[in-house]
């Protein structure tokens, strides 16, 4: 089962260097990675994407709550929590006389942004889950797709309603 | 409230130590920690002088163990950091506290391949408790302080301090804090009240009950709450290599050392148990061999201050997470006045008498020296009042099996990661923390020479530690697989040349001894418990003898291979 984990640890050097060791010295799978500074500048808020079964999810989350560096573990997935999770990706993408309307239109339906442009190529900003990122970069492959990068996936949970 | 002091990062340090009240620092000088023997010149702090880096740290080992305190080690940067490596392995995996100190380059030369540079926070990451490089000297005392906490609380565990030589030789008025207040660390201690209070039900109802205890007995002192335990209750100890000593090995209700080499009627009594009280114990794969079939009929309480053990090899039903002496304090508390039925505890223990009747401890005896007839003796003729370490093979499951440990703290061995070279370093260690103390390494002939260097640390300090190799010419249990498992095709295992030990002993200036013949035991044993130096003793055993009972890697446990 796939799980989204909230970390949040101190903001030190060597830190992420011991929780992606963790992972591989256990031989746990890092799927999506994202880490930034909290409000906090002692602080940094990492989510962590991982796969494993019960047992391995367990361990996961006693192993990470183990170091040292770690100040509070959150696995949305095992709790009751409800999470919004998003990514971001940007994609550079062939514009001729043809597809520019097609291009732009997709844009327009996901909520996408155009960053840069340049003759040939625009380069589009989109943000959103998983699925819709996947969703876009379907409609785009056939279109010419030059580059694509995408971040890791950022969670946070909602408020109670 | 201490007040403030200017000095040098050195000074700081040593100043440090003293505060947490460090009698002693085995360690090994070099370039980058040059500042720091300055200061240590006319420090008040003992300082022994090893051989190699990795004998330091197990010399702190050693010292760690027998006093329950941290051990503490300096070295210097690059190979004298990494050569800390399988010390600092070896600790983590055994849970010792330990502090290591290593020299750096200059803060403004790391990262450049200055010379002797190594990341050594980098390599020790995954073999420490937890490390630190510091980077000014302002941070060093509040570092010091979180080390030594960390190392001597929780589930304990070694840690190391990385110090750049320009960091040692920045002053700063400093001021030693006298607390930490470290928020993604905070050890449990106080265990469940529910699940403590469901544990003793089941320990109350339990027919058959079996304590299965580690080294997490011995490391949290509990010892005495698990005797009262065990005897109020009427219950059976099986005790892990680790945990060795955490009950008396003589006392009836011992069933000696469970797993691979353990006793028949252990791996019986746990095979067959309905109820399993895991004390400070992490269920090792030489302990459970096949899980499947591990105490498969049996409830199983955890108890254990690392809740990543819980639960990490075999489903728990009662986990207590928190330190052993509190949780069997507040268990006994909790069942007091309750009593079990006795008849039917009675007939538990009958049952397990039954199995040691039909497979104990046995080997043959034959004109060439026997190697557990040699533990035999040093037990029978010390009275078992010494400390034992040993080395990692034939010879620590001899030990294991033939020497009876009556208390904690008394058996160095490494347990989890099974380091050669162990045992006498840490056996020098342990006879610095106890002078009075006779202090013995079992060891092999393989393991004796990959640390046999300390022979000039024992001689220097006139620390009169005893060896006794059983020499059987061969790596013992490299053998014994390849006899048992890979058709007697013996691969280099075999010493086809070997120093004299007597004239190397002879040589750095510590006593030789050598028996050839059975009857010479004895008389070689006195020897060396009389001579106030250093003894090499040499037992030239049988080759072919092998350690049974043994269960093969990953079957259940109750498929003993018997003699």
């Amino acid at each position: 089962m796939r799980h989204t984990i909230s970390l949040l640890v101190d903001n030190k050097p060597g830190v992420l260097s011991r929780i992606a060791g963790l992972f591989s010295g256990r031989g746990f799978n890092i799927e999506s990675l994202s880490v930034n500074e909290t409000l906090d500048p002692t602080m940094s808020q990492m989510t962590i994407v991982t796969r494993g079964d019960d047992r391995i999810i367990e361990q996961i989350n006693k192993q990470l709550n183990k170091l040292i560096d770690v100040i509070k573990v959150v696995d949305f997935e095992s709790s009751q929590y409800d999470f919004i999770d998003r990514e971001l990706a940007l994609i550079k993408i062939q514009v001729g006389d043809r597809t520019r309307s097609e291009v732009l239109s997709i844009i327009d339906i996901f909520r996408g942004k155009v960053v840069d442009v340049s003759r040939s190529h625009y380069t589009v900003e989109v943000t959103g889950d998983e699925n819709k990122i996947a969703a876009i970069i379907d409609l785009f492959k056939p279109l010419g797709i030059k580059e694509i990068i995408r971040s890791g996936k950022a969670a946070l949970l909602r408020e109670k309603k | 409230m201490h007040k403030r002091i200017k000095a040098k990062g050195a000074h700081i340090l040593l100043e440090c130590l003293q505060r947490e009240k460090v009698k002693v620092i085995f360690g090994y000088p070099g370039g980058s920690v040059l500042d720091v023997y300055n200061s240590l010149y006319e420090a008040d702090i003992n300082h022994i002088l090893v051989r190699h880096e990795q004998g330091a740290v197990h010399a702190a080992d050693g010292y760690a163990r027998v006093t329950g305190d941290v051990g503490v080690c300096l070295v210097t940067s690059g190979p004298g950091a990494t050569n800390t490596v399988t010390g600092l392995a070896t600790a983590n995996m055994d849970s010792i506290p330990v502090v290591v100190f290593t020299g750096q380059v200059p803060t403004k030369l790391i990262g450049n391949d200055a010379f002797q540079e190594a990341d050594i926070v980098g390599i020790t990451r995954p073999c420490t408790k937890h490390n630190y490089l510091v980077k000014d000297v302002k941070e060093l005392p509040g570092v010091i302080k979180e080390a030594f906490y960390v190392a001597r609380s929780g589930r304990q565990g070694p840690v190391l301090i990385d110090l750049p030589k320009d960091v040692v030789n920045q002053t700063f008025e400093f001021e030693y804090p006298e607390k930490t207040n470290m928020r993604g660390y905070k050890p449990t201690y106080k265990g469940n009240k529910r699940q403590i209070l469901r544990a003793v039900d089941q320990i109350m109802h339990a027919k058959k009950p079996v304590v299965y205890a580690g080294g997490g007995v011995v490391s949290s002192n509990a010892s005495r709450e698990l005797y009262q335990l065990a005897k109020r209750m009427n219950i059976p100890v099986t005790m892990t290599l680790m945990g060795l000593g955490a009950f008396p090995g003589t006392d009836p209700l011992s069933l000696g050392m469970l797993g691979m080499h353990g006793t028949f009627r252990a791996n019986m009594a746990v095979t067959n148990c309905d109820l399993l009280i895991a004390v400070g114990a992490r269920f090792d794969d030489r302990v459970t061999g096949d899980l499947n079939t591990f105490a498969a009929s049996a409830k199983i309480i955890h108890i254990d201050i690392d809740p990543t053990s819980i639960s990490k090899n075999i489903k728990v039903d009662i986990p207590i997470v928190g330190d052993v002496k509190e949780i069997l304090k507040e268990v006994l508390v909790c069942s007091k006045g309750k009593r079990v039925k006795k008849t039917e505890r009675a007939q538990w223990l009958d049952e397990i008498e039954q199995w040691k009747s039909k497979h104990s401890l046995a080997y043959d005896m034959g004109a060439v020296i026997k190697p557990q007839f040699v533990i035999e003796k040093i037990y029978e003729m010390t009275g078992g009042e010494c400390i034992i370490s040993t080395e990692v093979g034939q010879n620590q499951m001899w030990t294991a099996q033939y020497f009876s440990f009556n208390k904690p703290r008394r058996l160095l061995t490494s347990g989890g990661l099974g380091t050669m070279g162990y045992g006498f370093p840490a056996a020098i260690g342990a006879q610095v923390a106890a002078p009075d103390t006779t202090v013995i390494d079992i060891a092999g002939d393989g393991s004796i020479q990959m640390n046999i260097q300390e022979l000039a640390t024992a001689v220097q300090y006139n620390l009169p530690v005893k060896v006794a190799i059983l020499n059987n010419h061969c790596l013992g249990m490299v053998r014994q697989w390849q006899q048992l498992f890979y058709k007697e095709r013996y691969a280099h295992s075999t010493f086809d040349m070997h120093p004299d030990f007597v004239k190397l002993a002879e040589a750095y200036g510590a006593v030789g001894l050598r028996a050839t013949r059975p009857d010479e035991v004895e008389d070689v044993i006195q020897k060396a418990l009389a001579v106030p130096k250093p003894v090499l003793m040499e037992f030239v055993v049988e080759q072919e003898e092998c350690v049974y009972p043994m269960v093969p890697a990953g079957a259940p446990i109750s498929n003993m291979l018997l003699l």
